[in-house]
């Protein structure tokens, strides 16, 4: 299944709704220029809804990982949200639940950027 | 991409791991295969009886095993093969991926759980491979490269062990 993005801004915070696999090859090439693309325009705050993404492969877990590299050495803040079940139980036995900032409301979320 | 299919003796069913032993699949090193292997692998274990979550955890794990072997074994070179085979025993279905690259050692590989290593953007399948199968280990292939073999144990043998596994499974 492709991975499709829509951006929305809301507020100062780019919330980007992702639906599909975050897998080698498009999906996670479609993630790395979204970030790219946000922070070229100079985006600080991105939100990743993951609510329609039920599947994402090392490789899409090293996106993500590169994601949050970037925003993060552009002094920006990158969180996650509504992460399927799957998606949650990848991240913890990766331990990368222990990195990523994840949230389970959109406004919540929102308003918790600095 | 599929270059061939052999030995698949059997009809796919529910009671599809009795009557077909060997499944052996040679792959191009290209990009297709890895949905490819995946999907061939989703739909044998699902006719073997594995239940949802199992048949994600295979498919996953045979995803990354050829992953390997096209980006690291045979670094995206076409004319390199990626050679994968399953194979049913009497308690657990076995997958085996080989490349034709050099080889490498499971011990070299840097854990991906180390503090150090969180935020390296590569580095997490052989994990992956190890949390969602039972068994795991890689080989020295016969004329070179990496040979990655896997098992997951058969439902109904888990069922008559009481779901323990003496190869040390990891119960999901």
């Amino acid at each position: 299944m492709t991975l499709h993005a829509t951006c929305r801004d809301n507020t100062d915070v780019a919330v980007v709704d992702f639906s599909g696999r975050i897998t080698l090859g498009e999906g996670s090439a479609l993630l790395r220029d979204t970030i790219r693309n946000l922070t070229s325009i100079g985006k600080k705050k991105i939100l990743l809804n993951l609510a329609d993404v039920d599947y994402i492969d090392s490789a899409g877990i090293g996106e993500l990982v590169g994601a949050y590299t970037t925003v993060r050495n552009a002094s920006g803040e990158l969180k996650l949200l509504n992460l399927t079940k799957r998606v949650h139980d990848l991240l913890q036995i990766t331990k990368l639940v222990t990195v990523f900032d994840v949230q389970d409301e959109e406004w919540t979320a929102i308003h918790s950027f600095k | 991409m599929l270059l061939m299919l052999l030995d698949s003796s059997e009809k796919f069913g529910p009671g599809m791991a009795p009557q077909t032993k060997r499944i052996e699949v040679t792959l191009e090193s290209v990009l297709e295969s890895v949905d490819l292997a995946e999907s061939i692998v989703m739909r044998v274990s699902g006719a073997a009886g594995f239940g949802e979550d199992d048949c994600h955890r295979i498919g996953m794990s045979i995803r990354e095993g050829v992953i390997n072997a096209y980006n690291y074994g045979n670094h995206k070179d076409r004319r390199k093969k990626i050679f994968f085979t399953i194979v049913f025993e009497p308690e657990k279905m076995v997958v085996r991926i080989l490349d034709q690259g050099t080889g490498f050692e499971l011990s070299a590989v840097p854990d991906p759980l180390a503090e150090e290593n969180l935020l390296r953007t590569s580095g997490r399948g052989i994990f992956l491979m190890r949390a969602f199968m039972d068994e795991f280990i890689v080989k020295h292939g016969p004329e070179g490269g990496a040979e990655l073999i896997m098992a997951k144990r058969l439902p109904d043998s888990r069922h008559d062990n009481g779901g323990s596994s003496a190869s040390g499974e990891k119960e999901s």
